[in-house]
């Protein structure tokens, strides 16, 4: 099972900006370990954001995306007490959902 | 014409160095502006929930938390902790950072060997699980002063041993720590060097550790930081947790006294 991630939803006037920091080693494919060997690529390719059940933002992500990815978005009309959640599923299929509320 | 012409090329050239200047001005200040926009979404975050958990978690062969270790303000206490330390602790007779106590701690209460935690290297293992047990306990004294104690002997013997090894010159190329923070308004390439032999301020030398590095996409403590110094100065790689390193902690920690901890900070 990954890490969880980290969101925070802040509204502000009619719109809600919500950080997310996911735990996640996004390897490229690219680097080599120290016995020579490539080391397998593993990276996050769907990135999903809804908003009390309903999408609000979908993601293709590649290998070029940094470790501990960081994603900020603003969500027009959210306001607080409403439920943001955000889910990621990478290359192995593996995937991970969390939530938060906009204060 | 002729002249004209060549009084706009010097307009140009004398455009074009000012140009040169200010970039090299703003440089510093943009690394400032990077680190503020990282700063948001500070993967240390990450390290940080996964140490409570560990701090919280029954592991080792004693299937035990380490929620009874004694970072020096009693058993449990976490919070203050990290600032006021390397300190000496009466129960292993020795003056102990923050990893080497967390050492004894995980052997004493878990089990687990703290000579096998300290020959893992960095990253792996055990050694995982310390980075972010770092990040946990170095965040819960977030924006605390630094107040490292000097009452015991033994705190002050460490404090005299850190300022030998801290102008001890050696390696192949006859390097100190002072050789690059002995001074004020150094750098290399674009980062700034803290002069570690005072208080360089807030958030600032010692007060930035722990930190996660972007670079690496790694959490590194004061020890891996240390280890780090010590192979840019060619010198043989210290002991992890050994008495140097805690010593030139204290010598570090002591001159940086009333500068407030950001820890776990940023690096580039």
């Amino acid at each position: 099972m990954a890490d969880p991630m980290r969101i925070r939803a802040q509204a502000a006037g009619d719109k809600a900006t919500v950080r997310v920091l996911m735990a996640h080693e996004m390897e490229t494919g690219q680097r080599k370990d120290a016995a020579g060997k490539t080391i397998p690529a593993w990276y996050i390719q769907q990135v999903h954001a809804k908003l009390n059940g309903k999408d609000v933002l979908s993601a293709q992500w590649g290998p070029a995306v940094a470790k501990n990815p960081f994603l900020q978005f603003m969500i027009k009309g959210a306001k607080a007490g409403d439920k943001v959640s955000v889910s990621w599923v990478d290359n192995r299929g593996d995937t991970r959902s969390d939530e938060a509320v906009v204060t | 014409m002729t002249r004209i012409l060549w009084a706009g090329a010097a307009a140009a050239i004398a455009a074009s160095s000012a140009a040169v200047w200010a970039q090299q001005k703003s440089s510093a200040e943009g690394i400032a502006e990077y680190r503020a926009m990282l700063a948001d979404g500070n993967p240390a975050e990450l390290f940080e929930a996964k140490g409570e958990a560990l701090w919280k978690t029954r592991r080792g062969p004693k299937n035990a938390s380490l929620e009874a270790c004694d970072l020096g303000k009693g058993p449990g206490v976490v919070k203050g902790a990290f600032v006021e330390l390397p300190r000496y602790f009466a129960d292993t007779g020795r003056v102990q950072d923050l990893e080497s106590r967390l050492l004894t701690c995980s052997e004493t209460l878990q089990g687990i060997s703290a000579a096998e935690t300290a020959a893992t290297p960095f990253g792996r293992g055990e050694q995982a699980n310390m980075d972010a047990l770092v990040a946990y306990i170095s965040a819960a004294s977030g924006g605390m002063k630094f107040n490292l104690p000097q009452g015991n002997a033994e705190e002050r013997k460490m404090f005299e041993l850190g300022k030998r090894a801290f102008f001890y010159r050696a390696g192949s190329h006859g390097f100190a720590c002072a050789s690059c923070h002995g001074d004020a308004g150094k750098r290399i390439r674009l980062q700034d060097l803290p002069d570690l032999t005072r208080n360089p301020g807030n958030g600032i030398g010692f007060a930035a550790w722990p930190a996660y590095r972007v670079s690496s996409g790694e959490l590194w403590g004061m020890q891996r930081r240390l280890n780090d110094c010590y192979r840019q100065q060619r010198f043989p790689y210290p002991g992890y947790g050994s008495d140097v390193t805690i010593a030139l902690a204290v010598y570090m920690g002591v001159n940086a006294k009333g500068a407030e901890s950001v820890a776990p900070s940023i690096k580039r």
